[in-house]
């Protein structure tokens, strides 16, 4: 019988400090054993639980995309017990993973279709990772037109700068990126991301909005998306929630009869107007 | 084999005989409470009591518990995760509404994920129940799809019937059990008597709460403000979480001494406003109204969804050890009654 408790090891291969506020890291973490990276076969928007050993173990979304090989990256944000520990640690060091967990972003169902992401602040990161693995060569003709809208607070607190470099070069991506409050070298957009979504209008024909970030952008976003023309069964959301074993049976993470670890942490706004319970 | 018999001073030495080759947990007295304890000797046991304060559950979901150790002095920890008890083991004395329960956390713990911990200790354990023949005023296990002398999650059932008590065989561990002791089928006869004793216990329960239409009432009252009434004087103390057979949330942790650490588990209770509480501040359950509606919501109304079940057996408990007298019937049939939720 499979032990969902037990975390494999994996090295932490590279640390990059993403944003001025020194807050937030993307680790970069190798396999330490061949048959874990076997049996790691992930999707976009699926999760893991990190292991910092004597401190404890908290959840995070896959930050990169199962198209590149090797390493799994997680971006995390210094706010709590386990993410202080993790910021602590060296390039070097082992932490421990569960996972992959979670269902991840419907990949099937997403296929052929306009892909619209919408992310704000370090929620970003599963959006990211879904990015990088529609725009590899292998899978770029499987989806049609990807739109990415990405805010952040200020220019220095955006993410992945080298990405959003190679993703704004590209011809086959359009990119809006965009901050609540600019500085004297931000040449782009200033705004919030539900505004700047208006300004932008993507079409919602054959289309498909994913939307993760803070709970105030996802309030303020959603009554445009529909307004657009994106259906509550177009319209996904990743959500967060608190979570300890990742598989559905501490029971802390539900919103009504879903658990977010297990259900999720992906859902429609279809999907989640059916639930009872509005507590997310 | 369906039915048999043993006299009650036969029982110590029963389970003298089982004790050769199992682990036995049974009712005792300890501090003027009756608790479930591992016993050394049949005598031990003591058969007239009404319940237990604390629930059995803790013999397969101990409160806390080592999920793995591991030492962090080598440059990658080795994780030891410790090894399964391979003794069986026999929970004697359960009452029937506490057997049910482990059928709950079955659906929980065996579904689609597999718990090791509890899937292991439960396929080793034999559940020896003894119906109630004396149901207690807070009591309301026939509303909840139970009875006094419900047979679900049990082994074999014992009915008190004066000096002996007539055994119901209710699954293949309980005939290997009894054959291999050279019980035998006690016939019809006895099943007929049993109906009466099962009667009269039944008759005396206080009134039912009505569960018919209950989960569609509950979904409506969400947002209700009755729940503003309802979770008025809940202190939040979490109490009947801990009290309840079929309570399953728990918390993990690191614990450490030195290069030493421990993964552990231990029980804990969405009544605690830091249970779902996120580093981000965010708390999507911010008061008692909310974390109270979580705890009936989820046994009444989401169990049903993802179990088809109702996850309470209306053992009574959190009436009992409430210390505010918050009784989950009452809020349930305040719920059912309402006319204002539509």
């Amino acid at each position: 019988m499979k032990n969902p408790y037990v975390p494999f090891p994996m090295r932490i291969e590279n640390i990059v400090m993403e944003t001025e506020d020194r807050d937030i890291k993307t680790f970069s973490l190798s396999f330490v054993h061949a048959e874990d990276e076997e049996n790691f076969q992930y999707i976009p928007g699926q999760f893991a639980e990190l292991s910092v050993f004597r401190t404890g173990e908290a959840p995070f979304g896959m930050a990169s995309s199962p198209s590149q090989n090797g390493c799994l990256e997680f971006t995390i944000s210094k706010v709590g017990v386990v993410t202080t520990a993790l910021h602590n640690m060296e390039e070097g060091e082992i932490v421990g993973v569960r996972g992959p967990l979670g269902n991840g972003y419907p990949m099937e169902t997403l296929r052929d279709k306009n892909i619209v992401l919408i992310g704000g602040g370090f929620g970003f990161s599963t959006l990211r990772a879904l990015t990088n693995f529609m725009i590899d060569e292998s899978n770029r003709a499987h989806f049609g037109d990807i739109t990415v809208v990405y805010g952040a607070r200020k220019p220095g607190q955006l993410l992945y700068k080298e990405d959003l470099e190679n993703w704004g070069r590209r011809p086959d991506l359009h990119l809006y990126l965009t901050v609540d409050t600019g500085d004297e070298e931000w040449k782009g957009r200033v705004g919030l991301v539900p505004t700047i979504i208006k300004e932008v209008a993507p079409s919602s024909e054959a289309a498909y909005a994913l939307v993760c970030g803070p709970p105030i952008m996802i309030q303020f976003t959603l009554p445009v998306v529909e307004k657009l023309g994106f259906p509550p069964d177009r319209t996904l959301l990743s959500l967060e929630m608190r979570m300890k074993c990742g598989v559905g049976m501490c029971g802390r993470c539900n919103i009504g009869s879903k658990y977010v670890c297990k259900d999720g942490p992906v859902f429609s706004c279809a999907q989640l107007s059916e639930l009872t319970s509005n507590e997310y | 084999m369906k039915t048999t018999t043993i006299k009650k001073k036969d029982i110590a030495g029963f389970l003298d005989n089982i004790l050769t080759e199992y682990k036995v947990f049974a009712p005792v007295t300890r501090d003027e409470r009756v608790v479930f304890e591992e016993i050394g000797a049949g005598s031990e046991a003591i058969l007239d009591y009404q319940n237990t304060p604390m629930p059995p559950k803790g013999i397969l979901f101990p409160q806390t518990e080592r999920l793995f150790s591991y030492r962090s002095t080598k440059e990658i920890p080795d994780i030891v995760v410790p090894s399964f008890e391979e003794k069986q083991q026999l929970i004697f004395g359960i009452r029937p509404c506490d057997a049910r329960s482990f059928t709950i956390l079955d659906t929980v713990f065996d579904g689609d994920v597999k718990d090791p911990y509890y899937v292991n200790r439960r396929a080793n354990t034999v559940m020896i129940s003894i119906g109630c023949t004396k149901p207690q005023a807070t009591c309301f296990c026939t509303s909840v799809g139970g009875g006094p002398f419900s047979e679900e999650g049990s082994d074999l059932l014992m009915i008190d019937c004066g000096d002996e008590y007539v055994v119901k065989v209710a699954s293949d561990k309980g005939t290997r059990l009894l054959e291999k002791r050279g019980f035998e089928d006690a016939g019809k006869d006895k099943l007929a008597f049993v109906e009466e004793v099962i009667k009269k216990a039944e008759a005396s329960m206080g009134p039912e709460v009505e569960t018919d239409g209950l989960k569609e009432k509950l979904d409506k009252s969400f947002n209700d403000p009755i729940w503003m009434q309802v979770t008025d004087k809940c202190l939040g103390c979490g109490l009947c979480t801990y009290f309840c057979p079929t309570c399953h949330c728990f918390d993990i942790v690191d614990e450490t001494v030195g290069s030493a650490g421990e993964r552990i588990r231990i029980w804990d209770s969405c009544m605690f406003p830091l249970f779902a509480l996120q580093a981000s501040g965010l708390n999507p359950r911010p008061t008692v109204k909310e974390r109270f509606r979580q705890r009936i919501m989820h046994k009444f109304s989401y169990m049903m969804d993802d179990y088809g079940k109702i996850g309470c057996v209306g053992c009574g408990r959190c009436v009992t050890e409430c210390p505010v007298n918050l009784d989950i019937r009452q809020v349930l049939d305040k719920i059912s009654r309402s006319e204002d939720i539509k």
